[in-house]
């Protein structure tokens, strides 16, 4: 009972992982491929963690993966806000399929450039 | 907080007394801690925490069942050859005054798929949020589904 769930998991987490790197070249724009790359990823992670807790199903390799889990689920995404972040902030282009920007609509009505507004 | 902190120590007291230090028998210890302080209400007094946990399972699910959906659409766009997404930023009001209660919410929208935090606003009042499923290109209904469906089930965990 438990190979099979740590197996599924195993599974399951592995193919998060090839769908994130496969997003990172598929997607048109550098936020889009942010998306793919940390969700999907992390997913991954925290489901072969999942499968390495339930396979020894000891007290202290239980702990530090549900440990191990929290702390990437805590700074995934602010890693992938900060680099988004940047790179809004040095203007890399969006996507032309884009259809809204209210960001540098607000910029643009404080008239500033570059910085937070 | 002092609640959980007794229901905490109630399932360490569980663990101790049976003598068997695995998880599942801490789990255990906190679900009958959990019953113990409801039953002691009476002598202790009224206690948010009893509201707080059945709201905190509640939003996990609905959490993890938007974490699934979105997954799958971005697994659905990144597997076909058609770019079907309709991505913006959009700019989302925020009710969420504190500093722990931003941060929270900024980060589980990091955290689905489909949406990611850009920045936020100097007077902490507006979030700018790179969406990519702006459905029919309604950008008041994408901003109505961030600040209904995840911003006021966050603020009904923390406040």
């Amino acid at each position: 009972m438990n190979d099979i769930a740590s197996a599924l998991l195993i599974v399951v987490g592995g193919a998060f992982m090839l769908l994130a790197g496969v997003g990172v070249v598929r997607m048109p724009d550098l936020f889009m491929r942010m998306q793919a790359a940390t969700k999907a990823a992390t997913l991954g992670a925290g489901c072969m963690l999942l499968a390495v807790a339930v396979h020894f199903g000891e007290l202290t390799v239980v702990t530090r993966a549900l440990l191990v889990t929290a702390f990437v689920f805590l700074t995934a995404p602010v890693a992938a806000h900060m680099i988004a972040r940047a790179a809004y902030s040095v203007g890399t282009p969006l996507w032309e399929g884009t259809i809204a920007d209210e960001l540098r609509d607000r910029r643009q009505a404080l008239g500033e450039e570059g910085d937070a507004p | 907080m002092t609640t959980f902190l007794w229901n905490l120590l109630l399932a360490l007291a569980w663990t101790v007394s049976t003598g068997l230090f695995t998880v599942a028998n801490l789990l255990v210890g906190l679900v009958l801690g959990y019953f113990i302080l409801l039953f002691a209400q009476r002598a202790l007094g009224p206690s948010a925490y009893f509201a707080k946990v059945p709201l905190v399972g509640r939003f996990a699910l609905f959490y993890l069942g938007q974490l699934i959906l979105a997954n799958l659409r971005v697994a659905y766009d990144v597997l076909t050859p058609k770019h079907h997404m309709r991505p913006g930023v959009i700019a989302v009001p925020l009710e969420a005054r504190t500093d722990a209660e931003i941060t929270l919410l900024a980060n589980l929208i990091t955290l689905t798929p489909g949406s990611l935090s850009l920045d936020l606003s100097g007077d902490r009042r507006v979030l700018y949020v790179h969406a990519m499923y702006i459905d029919g290109g309604d950008v008041d209904a994408a901003r109505r589904q961030i600040k209904e469906g995840l911003e006021r089930r966050v603020l009904e965990v923390l406040r």
